[in-house]
């Protein structure tokens, strides 16, 4: 029996088809072929910009954002109402000054603010995907992403930036349009997800998958939501995304709103508060079926394996410039994994700049006020703009 | 002094570079692929960039550095010479450059190795422990030198392997190196005769600046 959706489901359902963004669609004619060898079409890809083009188009920055990121890098957000996420880097006067840039950011390929993922309405049948939507890849986002830089009329991105499963993204454009991306910032990501990695990976999908609400991912069809499962998901990842220091020193064992421990099992410390208040803000936003396809695509991810195992040949001949950074405290993509990229890159010949920056706020601190991020982001894309001749 | 120091010395003054980072450049080939192991800020680099069109790459260890050059447009990578040489591969530079950083290495003899491996020239500098200020410090006070050039105490200096250009000059011999060319500059930074004899220049010599060639 269908029931009516709840708010938060139709929010999610609006914005996966009729986003508050520019948005643009690819018809049949131009099917994006994915890795698992499907065909796709129509794809729709929302996304947002800032600032103008200039007339040789060569200001543009390409943001690709997060897994549970999104578009809206600087605007308000049309379904929290919060800041966006990179706010403080983007606008005039800003890192990424918007009097000087065309900063563009694209929602990817199977989330869920736009662009085709499984909460879109399938054309074929009117409703929903589900687990129809065919599963993707890191490749697969790129691609799209390609398919949208192509339709604004831009031959060469000025950056390619993103942390985590952004990053991933800055370098499969690398290795996949060279000639495209003048120069790449991969923040805080890997060649390839881990074992550790994939493994909280199918904690998070498992915990969406046993919440009964699921119903085998026509959740949608049903008037249902798996808020519980998805809500337990985030919570579990949010945990990786910090450090142990950081929750120390933000919560340590204090208690929330109570003198002393209630022998129950309510949110006693305030560390459980908190993750349960990320995991039900979670839900408010997002898309359970979009969390299983992104994580999924994270996990497919390993440059090296697509070229013969060996990552340097994924970047044979680059004339990008890149600059890697990653942070000290981040235990889900450590600085070996950055390393590693750096020594590929190094045994391609590639121009390369890698910096280690001091902090505990774990993997986390790509999306927070770090000077000594801003400053070494500042620095490598004005020298990039400088050798690209914009003034 | 020679005409040729007059004219070094004025370049210096003129490009507000170092004595010692004009002698690097000269040593190198424009258009070069060159890797500054221990950086810095990039001067060297820079310089490098500018007056021999190179391709230049770094490796400095403190991240202010590393920021500092990325700034520059320079390709630098945080990173320790006595641990990250062996990540390069075999013969990717023209030119590996130890500029005042021997001294602060681990294990010297198994950082010129690797230069060596991964570039067909090294360039080295260094100063010169057995300058006469250094001796006569040793000698008459008893004490660990600290010179304008060598301002730390012994118990808080990144300074852990200093040798002589005596010293250099044998571990040379030792490696499968040949010895291009070699300078030494005094304390006013004018280069020693090229036929002074090598216990003279490790008495006077104040800095030395050696070009190796791998065989």
């Amino acid at each position: 029996m269908a029931r009516k959706p709840t708010p938060a489901a139709s929010r999610i359902a609006d914005q996966a088809n009729e986003p508050q963004s520019a948005v643009v669609r690819f018809g049949e004619d131009r099917p994006l072929r994915l890795e698992s060898g499907v065909l796709f079409a129509p794809l729709q890809v929302a996304y947002q910009t800032y600032g103008a083009l200039n007339a040789t188009k060569s200001n543009a920055i390409l943001i690709c954002h997060a897994l549970t990121g999104d578009q809206h890098v600087a605007n308000v957000h049309p379904v929290t109402g919060k800041p966006g996420w990179w706010e403080d880097m983007i606008g005039p006067g800003r890192l990424m000054d918007t009097d000087r840039y065309f900063v563009i950011c694209a929602n990817v390929l199977g989330a869920c603010m736009g662009t085709s993922g499984p909460a879109s309405l399938d054309p074929a049948t009117g409703r929903p995907f589900g687990l129809d939507f065919p599963v993707v890849t890191i490749g697969d986002m790129v691609k799209a992403q390609e398919m949208l830089v192509t339709h604004l009329g831009i031959d060469q991105l000025l950056c390619v930036i993103g942390g985590s499963m952004g990053g991933m993204q800055v370098l499969d454009w690398a290795s996949r349009f060279p000639d495209r991306v003048f120069s790449a910032m991969p923040i805080a990501t890997a060649a390839k997800h881990s074992a550790q990695n994939i493994a909280f990976h199918e904690v998070g999908r498992q915990s969406v998958m046993a919440d009964p609400d699921w119903r085998g991912g026509r959740y949608l069809l049903e008037g249902a939501r798996p808020e519980k499962g998805l809500a337990v998901a985030r919570m579990a990842a949010h945990i990786t995304y910090l450090s142990e220091r950081a929750l120390q020193r933000k919560f340590g064992r204090n208690l929330q709103d109570r003198a002393a421990p209630t022998f129950s099992f309510d949110a006693d410390f305030q560390v459980e508060s908190y993750l349960r208040y990320q995991g039900a803000t979670f839900v408010e936003r997002f898309d359970a079926n979009s969390y299983l396809y992104l994580t999924r695509a994270m996990d497919y991810f390993d440059l090296a394996a697509d070229h013969g195992g060996v990552l340097a040949d994924a970047f044979r001949g680059a004339r990008t410039r890149f600059c890697l950074i990653s942070f000290t405290s981040d235990w889900l993509f450590p600085t070996a994994d950055s390393r590693q990229i750096v020594h590929a890159l190094n045994a391609a010949g590639a121009s390369v700049s890698f910096v280690e920056i001091e902090s505990d706020k774990g993997h986390d601190a790509f999306l927070l006020d770090e000077p000594s991020l801003l400053a070494t982001m500042k620095g490598f894309l004005e020298a990039a703009a400088r050798a690209k001749g914009i003034a | 002094m020679s005409p040729d120091d007059m004219s070094l010395r004025e370049q210096s003054a003129a490009m507000q570079a170092r004595v010692d980072f004009l002698l690097v450049a000269d040593m190198v080939e424009s258009g070069a692929r060159v890797l500054d192991v221990g950086c810095g800020d990039g001067e060297l680099l820079a310089l490098l960039a500018q007056s021999k069109q190179v391709d230049a790459r770094g490796i400095e260890l403190s991240r202010e550095g590393v920021a500092g050059c990325v700034a520059k447009g320079l390709a630098v990578i945080q990173g320790d010479a006595d641990t990250d040489l062996a990540d390069y591969p075999n013969d990717c530079f023209d030119y590996v450059i130890l500029s005042q950083t021997l001294q602060a290495t681990r294990n010297p003899r198994k950082v010129l190795e690797q230069m060596l491996r991964i570039g067909r020239r090294a360039i080295v500098s260094f100063p010169n422990f057995g300058h006469w200020r250094i001796r006569s410090g040793l000698f008459f006070r008893g004490r660990m030198p600290r010179t304008e050039n060598l301002p730390y105490s012994w118990y808080d200096t990144p300074n852990i392997h200093f040798c002589t250009i005596a010293d250099f000059v044998e571990l040379v011999g030792d490696l499968p190196a040949t010895m291009e060319k070699a300078v030494a500059l005094n304390a006013s930074g004018s280069q020693l005769g090229f036929n002074a004899p090598w216990w003279l220049w490790n008495l006077v010599g104040e800095q030395a600046v050696f070009l190796l060639r791998r065989g």
